[in-house]
């Protein structure tokens, strides 16, 4: 497998106390897999993301292991973590459209990233011309300042610095949210191309549009207020939603290709908790329509049938 | 690129015709008979003053119709000639002028120049040291929160007046004449030090805190995030934090250049410095109109070049105001 995570807590820590934005996430992802991971806005996606990558305060490493390949992350030393970024994991991140330095010609900036990683650039001419042309961009964007293209043009050559080191894990944050969709059907298939082309073997794909999850991803998870709810191969959980609130975050998508947003979202009646001070047990219990006195503990996050996992009490193992 | 500079220049075209019409409203529009004023502030003999009178009384043109003294006053500035001083009279008020600027240039240009080095530096190391950032980044937040003029004068009274280490007025010794002998020289730096080094001071705390407060703020960007996600090393990620934090000093630089020509108001009326600002003030305590006229031209001009440079190099350090000229 290609990246386990064992009871992943990283918490921001605020004046007001530690925000606890992602609170035990524990999952595994196969070699070759494209995970979805889907939920409201500021349910901890990015967190998540930024933890494998780059946690540094505000965040504040609580407690978990990371496995990339069989090799421990040592996610919570920013030096040591330093020479798996990028050769290993990489990111693209949520604010792609200004990761790149708005005074540094695009060709230079990418120059002067690999040499700091001890990299010829040379070496690495042609493969990235190559990848240009698999995103359709031509070769002038090197020579131009970020300014100079468009959105997707920006959100297309951030995905070719990001896997230009051929990293193991990628992680692509929310790529889509900013783009038509007709472009945002079209990054997502380059993303899955860079996957089939063994650029990256493996892909955390975080959107808020679960339906272009539906065409990408081999498996979604689905995150409530820093814990994960539910995760399953795309058809099952898509077929046979088990979470109450992933039932009503599918049901509440009107038709396949529409997107869901926050204000979609209030179908589901009620606000998710503040992550400055949880509730106990089940944090879906004040939405929850199935609430019963037993959700006042933690529900596990459990197999249920084989590869899907979910965290209610309601959900029993021999449920078919 | 030629859309963009053609709006500009004619933006500076404009305000420049808007700054001379009001330069030449001012002394027409004031209470009061300016050629009166000034014969009588001038105290001279009657048959000099009626000389001067009839001279001022044609120079000002108030025979003519306002619309014609409008029109000869722009044929003589192209001309160059900002008419005759009344306090150094008959002195031609562009010589007054041109023999203030030296004095000016030797106080300004230096202590912008070093203190904005100085202050970048000092600022940028501020940015990476959690030490000094404590100790002497205060310390110049206090600096640049006093006064310029107490602390010009707290300078002159301690360093001067109780210690007189520094000679407090003037230029150079009353005794002496400038030439190029190297007392004068010693009696000129004495005399420059103490108005130097006061600026020095009040401009290197700006620069310093605006640069450590850039940088700050660059570090916190998303590029830099980027970068760092992907494992540059600190040393470009400051690389860039710096380049891109002193976009903003460098605006500032030149603007502050531009600011040379009208002098430093307070620094040389604290020290006596003979320069434009000081010029200025005796222009004006004199009634000296042509004077007061012929100051605000030059610092006009001054200040107008110096920005239209700023859009200049502006635009060949950021791209991305290239970008938005070609949008626009
Ligand atoms: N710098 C921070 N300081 C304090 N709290 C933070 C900080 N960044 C995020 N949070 C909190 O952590 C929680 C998770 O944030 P995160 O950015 O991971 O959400 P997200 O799922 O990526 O949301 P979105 O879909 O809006 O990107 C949120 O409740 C947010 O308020
Ligand atoms: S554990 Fe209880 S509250 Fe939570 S989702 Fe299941 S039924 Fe609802
Ligand atoms: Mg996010």
């Amino acid at each position: 497998m290609a990246l386990k995570t064992d009871d992943l807590r990283v918490y921001y820590q605020t004046l007001k106390g530690d925000v606890k934005a992602l609170d035990g996430a524990s999952f595994t992802l196969e070699d070759g897999e494209i995970m979805g991971l889907a939920g409201e806005s500021g349910c901890g996606k990015s967190t998540l993301a930024k933890s494998l990558i780059l946690l540094k305060p505000p965040m504040k490493y609580v407690e978990g292991r990371v496995r990339l390949d069989g090799e421990e992350l040592p996610i919570w030393d920013d030096e040591k973590m330093n020479s798996f970024r990028y050769k290993n994991v990489s990111i693209i991140p949520q604010y792609a459209m200004n990761a790149m330095n708005p005074t540094r010609k695009i060709g230079k900036m990418v120059k002067e990233l690999l040499k700091s990683r001890g990299i010829s650039p040379g070496e690495k001419r042609d493969e990235l011309e190559h990848r240009l042309d698999l995103v359709d961009l031509t070769r002038d964007v090197l020579s131009m300042y970020p300014i100079e293209l468009s959105g997707g043009m920006k959100q297309r050559m951030v995905m070719v610095i990001s896997s230009l080191l051929d990293p193991s894990l990628l992680m692509a944050d929310e790529i889509t949210s900013a783009l038509d969709v007709s472009t945002q059907k079209a990054v997502s298939e380059m993303l899955v191309e860079f996957r089939d082309k063994d650029f990256i073997k493996s892909l955390i794909f975080i959107t808020h549009d679960i339906s272009i999850l539906y065409q990408i991803a081999d498996s979604i998870t689905v995150m409530y207020a820093g814990k994960l709810v539910e995760r399953a191969p795309t058809e099952e959980i898509t077929g046979r939603p088990l979470h109450p609130y992933t039932k009503l975050l599918i049901s509440s998508l009107p038709k396949i290709g529409a997107k869901y947003t926050e204000e979609k979202l209030e179908g589901i009646p009620g606000k998710p908790p503040e992550l400055l001070e949880p509730p106990e047990g089940c944090r879906f219990k004040n939405r929850c329509p199935k609430k019963e006195e037993e959700c006042d503990e933690e529900p596990p996050f459990r197999e249920v049938s084989p590869g899907h996992k979910v965290a209610c009490w309601k959900v029993k193992k021999d449920v078919s | 690129m030629k859309r963009y500079f053609s709006r500009k220049v004619f933006i500076y075209i404009l305000t420049f015709f808007l700054a001379v019409t009001i330069d030449w409203l001012v002394p027409r529009f004031m209470p009061g008979n300016p050629v009166q004023n000034m014969l009588s502030r001038a105290s001279i003999q009657s048959d000099a003053a009626e000389v001067m009178r009839g001279y001022y009384t044609k120079a000002f043109g108030l025979d003519v119709p306002l619309w014609q003294q409008y029109l000869n006053f722009w044929q003589a500035i192209f001309h160059g000639d900002l008419g005759v001083s009344v306090y150094m009279f008959p002195e031609k008020v562009t010589n007054v002028i041109f023999r203030a600027v030296p004095y000016d240039l030797a106080l300004l240009v230096p202590s912008v120049l070093l203190s904005w080095i100085a202050g970048n530096k000092f600022g940028a190391f501020a940015a990476r040291s959690r030490w000094l950032d404590n100790t002497i980044l205060p310390i110049t937040y206090l600096l640049r929160a006093t006064p310029y003029m107490w602390l010009a004068i707290l300078m002159a009274w301690s360093l001067g007046i109780v210690w007189g280490i520094f000679p407090i007025s003037g230029a150079y010794s009353f005794s002496m004449q400038p030439s190029f002998s190297f007392a004068f020289l010693v009696s000129f730096l004495r005399h420059w030090f103490l108005p130097f080094a006061s600026l020095f001071i009040v401009q290197f705390g700006g620069w310093a805190i605006g640069m450590r407060n850039m940088i700050i703020y660059e570090l916190e960007e998303d590029y830099s995030h980027y970068l760092e996600s992907l494992g540059a090393p600190r040393s470009l990620v400051r690389k860039y934090a710096f380049r891109n934090a002193m976009l903003p000093q460098i605006t500032g630089l030149a603007l502050r250049l531009g600011q040379v020509v009208a002098g430093a108001l307070a620094t040389e009326i604290v020290f006596s410095y003979p320069g434009i600002g000081y010029l200025l003030l005796q222009a004006i305590n004199n009634q000296d109109y042509f004077l007061i006229q012929g100051c605000f031209l030059f610092i006009v001009i001054g200040v107008l070049l110096a920005n239209f440079i700023i859009d200049v190099v502006y635009v060949i350090v950021d791209p991305r105001t290239r970008q938005g000229m070609e949008g626009t």
